[in-house]
């Protein structure tokens, strides 16, 4: 089992920004690599077990499960059920915690998947900073003054 | 009980921050407030279950239990057995969380207890600023110190500290005309008189995914309703449909809404304009949550009201014990409001009204001078009130008929918020001749001080603190039906009217 973490202050409140990363059809307004996204079998994009169904700017095709969303915690969860990246158990969590010390955002992402261990650095690398970190500093750049 | 969490931002890596705050008796070298600890018995500092006696700088003795500590989460818990303070079944965690851009560290420090009540916002403040804003400082400033003695590594910039300026949403004609589902409206399709008020059914469109739909109980009028239907301030366009009050219950939410539900009671006191009609979209940034002991009618009759005086009070001009307040209209709505709150706040209210039945209301609100000003020249009132010296500030939202007086009114270096002109525009003014007393004038709008959830948050706080604790009240509005929106503009335009004034759907 591989572990990925990456995590980063967002300069708005909490709420502001949950507002935003909470719609799991909406990556492609604010996640850098993402064209477009659509819900499958039309449901609320906020139903669990919902499968979004997007594709990248290099034209890979990715489809992900909703597993859990809190309106409360903050957090969202998802796997993978098909990507380009040879992943397997592929699950990952996204998650705001209010910073109180000047109404800020901790931002967190997670992921843990299995994969063929001479490709574990590479995915590691993709996907904490070629997906994960680039995600939330286009966040930060989005509410960034 | 009550839960209290802070956290912050350290500008140093986990591991560092860990080596710290791990030790369970390491406080006494770090915290303000903590004199002298030590664990009991002898045991180690990272045992479970260990126990820690230590005093603080004021003398007090506290024993703490640790409950739990993870090196693997960076966390501890901990809990309170003894106190000089009724910190009722006090539980405590610190946890940390690697900040992986950067090299920075998020400290999170919360805990549950159960206060007696009329201890609750004090104990509140102590556990989070005495303690832990406290701790959060002393950490920040041990590490800094730590670095630029051992020049081990370049400081890094510190993080942002202050909150981010959020552009408010604006959202522009709020009705939408020849949909499928209808609500009934006051529409104003031209600019005018209170016979420009029509009720119509008009179109209510699905929320967009950013907004959230009400359905409101009671609807708030404010003079400002009256502006916006003579076209005075342009914040409706014909046609379109006036009120910035009211209160309610959310019906709908759209597929963006975090954090507000279907059923949740709310009210509000903002623009975009189109509160005078059965149910309305709204993006809800600046909705305020209502709880159970705010009744609906009370929301919507003082929301408005209560925030205004709440900055016109602290912020604008902050009322000082002592000081001489002249407040114009002191039975109208908000006129009522600034008596009873200027007067907690220690100053001389004297007040003016336009008839004996008012004085008589403003009075009982604690006004200590009444002034009739359709018998008597108040400028010359206050001046014999005051022996000569005139007001400190004088709260003037009556304007053309005013105006003038207030500025005589005043004593040197006083102060003239004018925020209102219920008479008719001020006019124009020879500022030059304001050095004579080195006056200051004011002429705030309400937007600006309101437009965003972070400025209107502690006035809506103020305000409702005002209210529980009987600071100021507000009595029953007088109610209309929504169809008789024209008649209520008539009674208040022709100052038939005290206190506030209120449409029902």
């Amino acid at each position: 089992m591989t572990k990925v973490y990456v995590s980063s202050v967002i300069p708005a409140p909490a709420a502001e920004v949950w507002k935003l990363v909470r719609n799991f059809n909406g990556l492609p307004a604010w996640a850098p690599f993402v064209a477009e996204s659509r819900v499958e079998q039309n449901a609320p994009a906020d139903q669990i077990g919902c499968i979004r169904n997007f594709v990248l700017r290099d034209g890979g095709r990715i489809r992900e499960k909703l597993l859990a969303l809190s309106d409360y915690d903050l957090s969202c969860s998802y796997a993978i059920l098909e990507s380009p990246m040879a992943v397997e158990n592929y699950i990952a969590t996204l998650s705001l915690t209010p910073i109180t010390d000047g109404n800020l955002t901790l931002a967190e992402w997670e992921a843990e998947f299995d994969c063929a261990p001479e490709r574990e650095a590479a995915l590691m690398h993709q996907i904490g900073t070629g997906v994960f970190q680039a995600a939330l500093s286009a966040l930060k750049q989005r509410f960034g003054r | 009980m009550v839960q209290v969490r802070q956290s912050t931002i350290i500008d140093a890596p986990i591991d560092d921050v860990w080596s710290i705050l791990r030790d369970f008796n390491g406080h006494e070298r770090w915290h303000p407030a903590i004199s002298f600890s030590e664990i009991e018995g002898g045991d180690p500092v990272d045992a479970v279950g260990s126990v820690r006696r230590f005093r603080l700088a004021d003398g007090g003795e506290l024993r703490e239990q640790l409950l739990a500590l993870s090196d693997k989460d960076f966390r501890l818990a901990y809990c309170l057995l003894e106190a000089p303070l009724p910190l009722m079944g006090y539980v405590a965690s610190i946890q940390l969380k690697p900040v992986t851009d950067g090299n920075a560290t998020f400290w999170e420090w919360r805990s549950e207890f159960h206060p007696p009540t009329h201890r609750r916002d004090e104990l509140v403040k102590l556990v989070s600023e005495g303690i832990y804003q406290a701790g959060f400082a002393a950490i920040r400033s041990l590490l800094r110190g730590r670095v630029l003695t051992a020049k081990a590594r370049a400081p890094t910039p510190a993080p942002p500290s202050a909150p981010p300026l959020i552009p408010s949403p604006v959202s522009s004609a709020t009705t939408s005309f020849g949909q499928s589902a209808t609500t009934r409206a006051i529409v104003v399709e031209r600019y005018g008189g209170p016979e420009v008020l029509q009720l119509k059914e008009i179109g209510l469109p699905p929320p967009a995914p950013n907004e959230v739909r009400i359905r409101h109980t009671v609807i708030g009028v404010n003079f400002i309703d009256v502006y916006c239907r003579t076209g005075y301030f342009d914040l409706l366009q014909p046609p379109g449909v006036p009120g910035m009050e009211a209160a309610g219950v959310v019906e709908a939410v759209g597929s963006e809404i975090a954090g507000f539900s279907v059923g949740d009671r709310i009210a509000y006191a903002c623009p975009p304009v189109g509160a005078y009609t059965e149910r309305r979209n709204m993006v809800p940034d600046l909705l305020v949550r209502l709880s159970d002991d705010i009744p609906d009618e009370i929301a919507a009759a003082g929301l408005l009201k209560g925030i205004s005086a709440s900055f016109l009070l602290h912020d604008i001009h902050a009322v000082q014990p002592g000081s001489v307040v002249l407040v114009h209209a002191g039975a109208g709505g908000i006129g009522q409001l600034l008596v009873q709150w200027a007067r907690h706040l220690g100053a001389t209210v004297i007040a003016t009204v336009s008839s004996d039945d008012k004085a008589r209301i403003v009075e009982r609100l604690g006004a200590h001078h009444v002034i009739v000003y359709s018998r008597e020249n108040f400028t010359e009132a206050v001046m014999r009130l005051t022996g000569g010296v005139g007001a400190d500030v004088v709260y003037d939202a009556v304007g053309q008929d005013t105006f003038g007086g207030s500025l005589a009114a005043l004593r040197i270096r006083g102060h003239l918020v004018s925020f209102g002109q219920a008479s008719g525009p001020i006019g124009n003014w020879d500022i030059g001749r304001f050095a004579s007393k080195s006056i200051t004038v004011s002429r705030p709008n309400y937007a600006h001080y309101t437009d965003t959830p972070e400025k209107l948050a502690p006035h809506v706080e103020r305000f409702f603190a005002a209210l529980r604790q009987g600071v100021v009240r507000i009595e029953a509005p007088k109610r209309y039906n929504l169809s008789d929106a024209g008649e209520a503009h008539r009674d208040l335009e022709a100052r038939r009217t005290t206190g506030a004034l209120v449409l029902v759907p």
